[in-house]
């Protein structure tokens, strides 16, 4: 049975132009122990599908789906304390810049230690001692020192293993990541890459993975959704849309890969679509 | 051919850079060595990447090769004259010469200024030519860089990330460089944004002869512009050579490493994962 369950989502924005569709009629599901990755260009709604289910768009948005379940509890009209309850403790997300995630003004230490007295209910010795365990477990080197550190003196590698850290302390059956990796390094990308999927199979956890890069996807998923301007455009496991793309916009994304420049230019997704057309 | 024109464009020899690292209470003052002994050298119309992960010196390299910052140790030539800039404040002609696109192109523009004043800047600051003519250079800029005529009037924000990115580039074309330093320019684009960009920067490298110095941690974008590849790590040049020969047989441990890390999108090695990953889950 699906872990998360959406169908027929759509996300409108209110807007001083009239109102916006950001994500139209999309379904995701996701099983236990799944990788689901979500690809996209910017604009193409895959982070705000993501946002609707955690519940935090902004008031101009208008949230629909015919079906949105969360463990076979219907999670689309929670109160504020149900949500709390869910959020942050079942379900929990990291972003894209590490370094803005993380307030300045206090300790690492202090913000995965606020995060397991309040949705744990740990004494402050017992946080301290799970922080310091956390952090072993996501790979920070000198625990002891680095847990009174502030996020400035720590790199953005380092910022994300932080975050990490947060997002898996109440054991989550589910972890979000939007744009994990985007703001790092190639090597950074590949030791962060490899520690989510670690995590991911030693605590069982379900991931969805919101991409644009296509490397990510090839090294992570199980199951890929390629969204564009909001719509689905492909949905299947990651072997077959690597081998056989179906929908000419996959096609036109996988040739964009520089790897995969063949003569002097490299093909882009609108070249690409005015082929389809021609044909 | 004369003599001249086979010089390299841009040579560095033994160029070292030391960043003062002020002393505290706790610590005294030092330095950190950020270059140390970097040599290279660029023919006209060729493209050399620097590659190297974040600390490893590459801004640094790019931002003395722009003319930016004085280097502490070695010999700049551009054109085959040294530059010092240090000592001798480089005019319009030098600058003219050398221009420099930046990575976020959401930083790199004044979000006051419009796109044609953005352009024309540094036309009023190193010609002394008239404003029509500044007007005209501008207006077909714009147009060969890909953008609209009635863009001249807009102020940045009224733009994509790609889009902002070759107003960045027009910006440094404006003075008629012979080289082009380009600090992780698509690093900050999606993906077919990417593509369009690096086509952008293939098509100008042809029609005006430029010089490329492109610093960039992707190794893929590497393959696909570079002619010549120098790969940096703390501050030392592990490894130089032709793009044919490094990505056949990269020879250093670090080369090598940046390429274990690179993701891999062929079909065989997407395959191999999905089943290492089936055969964990049955035992």
């Amino acid at each position: 049975m699906a872990l998360l369950n959406i169908k027929n989502l759509t996300v409108k924005f209110a807007t001083a132009t009239g109102s916006f569709t950001a994500v139209d009629g999309i379904d995701v599901h996701v099983d236990r122990g799944e990788v689901l990755a979500i690809v996209g260009e910017s604009g193409s709604g895959k982070s705000v599908s993501m946002l609707a289910v955690m519940g935090l768009l902004p008031d101009t948005a208008t949230i629909t789906a015919d079906e949105m379940t969360y463990d076979g509890r219907d999670i689309s009209d929670l109160s504020a304390t149900e949500r709390r309850h869910l959020i942050g403790r079942e379900i929990t997300m990291i972003f894209q810049e590490p370094v803005a995630s993380l307030n300045p003004s206090f300790t690492v230490g202090f913000q995965i230690e606020e995060v397991l007295r309040l949705n744990l209910g740990l004494s402050r010795h017992e946080a301290r001692t799970r922080a310091l365990d956390l952090f072993r477990a996501v790979g920070i080197p000198d625990p002891e020192t680095k847990i009174d550190a502030y996020p400035h003196q720590m790199s953005g590698g380092q910022c994300q293993r932080v975050m990490i850290a947060i997002a898996i302390a109440s054991n989550p059956r589910l972890l979000i990541a939007d744009e994990p990796t985007t703001a790092l390094d190639v090597t950074i990308q590949k030791q962060i890459l490899d520690l989510l999927m670690k995590l991911q199979e030693d605590f069982g956890m379900a991931l969805i993975l919101i991409t644009h890069d296509m490397g990510v996807v090839a090294e992570t998923a199980d199951r890929v959704v390629v969204q564009y301007q909001g719509k689905k455009m492909e949905e299947a496991d990651v072997l077959s849309l690597f081998e056989a793309p179906q929908s000419p916009y996959t096609r036109a994304l996988l040739s964009a890969l520089p790897e995969h420049a063949t003569g002097d230019r490299l093909p882009t997704v609108s070249d690409f679509f005015s082929q389809e057309v021609a044909r | 051919m004369t003599a001249t024109s086979l010089a390299p464009v841009v040579e560095g020899r033994g160029i070292v850079q030391d960043y003062a690292v002020p002393g505290s209470l706790f610590a005294r003052a030092g330095k950190v060595r950020a270059l140390n002994g970097i040599d290279f050298a660029v023919d006209k119309g060729k493209t050399l990447a620097i590659v190297g992960e974040s600390g490893s010196g590459k801004s640094t390299l790019a931002r003395i090769i722009a003319l930016i910052d004085a280097p502490s140790g070695g010999e700049l030539r551009i054109d085959d004259h040294p530059v010092d800039i240090a000592r001798k404040r480089p005019g319009p002609a030098l600058r003219s010469k050398v221009q420099m696109v930046f990575q976020n192109p959401y930083g790199s523009l004044n979000p006051r200024q419009k796109i044609g004043n953005v352009l024309m800047e540094p036309l009023v600051i190193n010609t002394d030519m008239p404003a029509s003519e500044r007007r005209d250079r501008a207006e077909a800029m714009i147009k060969k860089v890909g953008l609209q005529p009635e863009h001249f009037n807009r102020y940045p924000h009224m733009f994509s990330g790609g889009q902002r990115q070759r107003i960045a580039i027009a910006r440094a074309l404006m003075l008629n460089p012979s080289l082009l330093v380009l600090d992780e320019p698509v690093s900050a684009l999606d993906l077919s944004v990417q593509a369009q960009v690096l086509n952008l920067l293939a098509d100008l490298q042809d029609e005006f002869d430029l010089t490329y110095v492109f610093v960039s941690h992707d190794l893929s974008v590497v393959r696909y512009i570079a002619d010549e590849v120098m790969v940096i790590s703390k501050g030392e040049a592990v490894e130089q050579g032709s793009r044919e020969a490094l990505f056949a047989d990269p020879q250093h441990p670090y080369t090598r490493a940046l390429f274990a890390a690179t993701p891999v999108t062929d079909v065989a090695a997407i395959r191999a994962r999905v089943e290492r990953r089936k055969a964990a889950r049955a035992g």
